[in-house]
């Protein structure tokens, strides 16, 4: 029992931002085991694309047996499935990785850019007081949903709406402050949110991301510099996609 | 129906295994293929002590193929032979065990340690195109290969298969030596070396600049040289190289293989040995192929 690769019908698929789409499939026996912050690999129909695309898990219905997928198009691979609609099936494997340990600990859940969409399930799911930082270039997506499960708080490049800057400029501003931190976004965002955690000796849970090839553990392809040396590498390096994607942020080095 | 293979008198049941690298020690794809059915596992390259690899990224895809720049990542011999050995033992299939190194006394000392060890036959990595010290220095000079190949032979308790590179001027002289050197098998090809370039960042796409191309873009490279070294050496070969499907398999075997390693399509879809083991029995019953060994360098 465990992951599983399948052929998932795609229920409805939308267009929500520039670039970027929302996918609901139908994949009962992924979304039975799947926890926040897992992700799944989705496969190209084109043989000559060879290599899954990791995508995070946004949203979990154990009832309807189904996933949702909120994802940018990066490339020719995920071009192809932006274009997929309900008359389509789609390869998928999951659930994979690690996810969040949730804790009743008041919350600062973190997400910039395409590390937005896995923190709206891991809202969903925690059951604690909350305040939500997204972070964007310039364009929001996802915000209003996030509404329901906490405060939110928004950050933009230019200043468009939100603090102008960073999720952590928008930390600061509005002084938001929590016992246990949960963030995903890009590794310059992570690298602020760890500092941040360390100086004010807050618990973190880091999302990372990382090119990846197998996808469960077996290639390598996709390490990060982990502190200590690693119980399974015997090096110091993890494994993001099977020892993560989530790490505490002690354990890394980024 | 015979599916049987023989590989420097170790009998496979079939000739199916991984290529090293891309199956780990098999823990990892226990969950989607009963390792029982494989003819092998050929496990990721063990040194004698662990090593880090190279800086990410490693991995990028490019059209029809892959390219890797691991750098041989590894627990090192000690981890390997306290944990992946006995899990290997738990399953009804042959074990080969993928060895790297940096010095021809490095290889030795991991042969060594393994001269104990209740495992089939050691594969020994002189290709890594990767890894700055060792591996291709080895395997892009047939002197260097003889010898390699000597010292190895002098020590091992298991059948040798030395496993070549493609990138050289002449793969059969590489074979020759290793023939030479005493070696009692072949795998080839392991990766050719490649490079990308992200032309939105205007750097390399791989933290090492240059990195290992794999997957079916390579097939056609991979079959000739197998068909080139069978017919220039008497060796066993193990024929890898963009080994996506059934029909795949067979033309290594067709071009003098004795056996077929999968390895890209692992990543493509975590079935792949499962579904090529059936293809190939369903081509032997389409075609009433009594015994697989028929097949094997059946085109001239």
């Amino acid at each position: 029992m465990g992951k599983v690769k399948i052929s998932a019908n795609i229920v409805r698929q939308e267009n929500i931002a520039t670039d970027i789409f929302s996918m609901i499939i139908k994949a009962k026996e992924i979304a039975d085991l799947a926890r926040p912050g897992q992700f799944v690999d989705l496969y190209s129909s084109d043989g000559s694309r060879l290599l899954p695309r990791p995508i995070s898990i946004c949203g979990i219905d154990k009832q309807a047996g189904t996933l949702r997928l909120v994802y940018r198009i990066a490339g020719k691979g995920t071009r192809e499935f932006s274009e997929l609609t309900s008359e389509h099936q789609i390869d998928v494997l999951g659930p994979l990785g690690n996810g969040f340990t949730l804790s009743d600990k008041k919350a600062i859940i973190i997400g910039g850019g395409i590390g937005i969409p896995p923190m709206l399930q891991l809202a969903k799911s925690l059951d604690c007081e909350k305040s939500i930082v997204l972070g964007y270039r310039d364009e929001e997506f996802l915000s209003a949903e996030f509404k329901k499960y906490g405060t939110v708080y928004m950050s933009s490049d230019n200043g468009a709406f939100g603090v102008k800057g960073t999720v952590m400029d928008a930390i600061k501003e509005y002084g938001i402050t929590g016992d246990v931190i949960y963030a995903c976004g890009p590794t310059p965002m992570l690298k602020a949110v760890k500092d941040y955690a360390e100086q004010n000796n807050i618990e973190a849970q880091l999302s990372l991301e990382e090119r990846m090839a197998c996808g469960i553990g077996a290639c390598l392809g996709c390490v990060c510099s982990s502190k200590d040396v690693d119980d399974h590498s015997k090096v110091k390096n993890k494994r993001v996609c099977k020892d993560g994607p989530v790490f505490y942020a002690e354990e890394v080095e980024l | 129906m015979n599916t049987k293979v023989n590989i420097a008198g170790v009998e496979l049941k079939n000739p199916i295994t991984v290529a090293s690298g891309t199956f780990g020690s098999g823990m990892e794809y226990d969950e989607f293929v009963d390792l029982n059915i494989l003819g092998a596992v050929t496990t990721k390259g063990v040194a004698n002590v662990p090593w880090e690899g190279n800086k990410t990224p490693r991995i990028a895809e490019t059209y029809g193929g892959m390219l890797n720049a691991i750098g041989l990542q590894n627990p090192g011999i000690d981890t390997f032979m306290e944990r992946d050995i006995p899990f290997l033992k738990t399953k009804d299939t042959k074990i080969i065990v993928n060895v790297c190194g940096k010095s021809v006394e490095d290889y030795v000392s991991v042969v060594e340690r393994l001269s104990d060890c209740d495992i089939d036959l050691l594969e020994i990595n002189v290709s890594c195109p990767n890894v700055k010290e060792g591996g291709i220095a080895y395997g892009q000079n047939p002197k260097s290969l003889y010898e390699i190949t000597k010292a190895i032979k002098a020590k091992a308790k298991q059948p040798v298969i030395m496993k070549l590179s493609p990138n050289v001027t002449d793969i059969t002289e590489m074979a020759k030596a290793a023939e030479a050197g005493g070696t009692d098998a072949l795998s080839l090809i392991n990766t050719l070396t490649g490079m990308k370039i992200d032309v939105k960042k205007r750097t390399f796409a791989i933290a090492n600049k240059t990195a290992g191309l794999s997957g079916p873009a390579i097939k056609p490279v991979a079959v000739r040289m197998v068909y080139q070294v069978a017919n220039a050496v008497k060796l066993p070969i193990i024929g890898m190289g963009g080994c996506m499907c059934a029909e795949d398999a067979l033309e290594f075997l067709m071009a003098g293989a004795t056996a077929v390693a999968v390895g890209t399509a692992n990543f493509n879809n975590p079935y792949a040995t499962r579904d090529i083991i059936k293809g190939i029995e369903d081509y032997m019953i389409d075609n009433n192929i009594q015994d697989i060994n028929e097949l094997i360098g059946c085109v001239k």
